[in-house]
């Protein structure tokens, strides 16, 4: 079972609040001391989520969470937008695929980089996006 | 606005990268490098990015780019320095930044790019000497 120590929740509005986020989500991950390469993929996961949020629905909310599970600890974070929704989510994880004009890298790569990543969308109502990386996983 | 700073040294443009990079000020830098190639007739494009923690899949099409530019302007780009925590995520999150020449730092980077650029103008001297051949004949 997975318990949540702390809960820090943010709002993203502008590019700085972005900045912010990723800050504060290294310093989650230094506090449970997660390594390096480990902290590096979870801050350009994070990246990746909190630049679609703004790209595709200008903004939302991320919540950063200290969990526990046994002795493991890691950290959990969940971006929850407003936005258009995600129509077909399969064919957005696919490595490629892009509505945007970016790589289409983001989702699927972000998948690769975490533990745990979970995605729900419901058109016209918004997206929420889970990922979680332990700090010796 | 926030922007990095490029130097001139003789035929090449030097640029330490000091800050983590966000999408705006990557864009920025795209956009002046390319610039600033084209005002000074730059041969060659050191990047050093060792002081970048994060490079996700934006940043990684940005670097991309500016080399692509770069080339089309006849000139060579070199990135230095990247962080391993940084060459893993990058790997994982698939963007093996093709096309890009790396060098593990500013010194090996500087002599990669000395190299390339001697080999082009020995290339051109080359084909001067042909030409100048047929002319005789």
């Amino acid at each position: 079972m997975i318990l949540s120590l702390s809960k820090d929740s943010l709002e993203i509005i502008k590019e700085q609040d972005v900045v912010y986020a990723k800050n504060r989500v290294k310093e989650a991950a230094v506090k449970i001391k997660m390594g390096l390469v480990n902290q590096t993929r979870l801050i350009t996961a994070a990246s990746e989520i909190l630049r679609n949020m703004m790209r595709y629905a200008s903004g939302g909310r991320c919540l950063i969470e200290v969990v526990t599970r046994g002795r493991d600890n890691g950290i959990r974070l969940t971006f929850t937008d407003k936005g258009p929704g995600i129509p077909d989510i399969a064919q957005a994880m696919k490595d490629g695929f892009s509505t945007g004009k970016s790589l289409g890298l983001g989702l699927p790569g972000t998948k690769r980089l975490v533990n745990e990543f979970d995605i729900k969308s419901i058109v016209g109502q918004g997206t929420t996006v889970t990922i979680l990386k332990w700090a010796n996983g | 606005m926030d922007r990095i700073p490029i130097l001139r040294m003789g035929n090449l443009l030097l640029v330490t990268i000091q800050v983590d990079l966000y999408d705006r000020l990557a864009l920025t830098l795209e956009a002046d490098l390319v610039q600033m190639v084209n005002k000074t007739n730059a041969k060659g494009v050191l990047i050093d990015i060792s002081a970048v923690s994060i490079v996700d899949s934006f940043m990684g099409r940005i670097i991309g780019n500016i080399a692509g530019m770069s080339k089309i302007l006849d000139a060579e780009t070199v990135v230095v320095g990247m962080q391993p925590a940084v060459a893993i995520t990058l790997i994982e999150l698939g963007l093996p930044l093709k096309g890009v020449h790396t060098a593990l730092d500013v010194e090996r980077g500087m002599n990669l790019l000395k190299s390339m650029i001697d080999d082009d103008s020995n290339d051109d001297n080359d084909q001067d000497v042909a030409e100048d051949d047929l002319i005789v004949e």
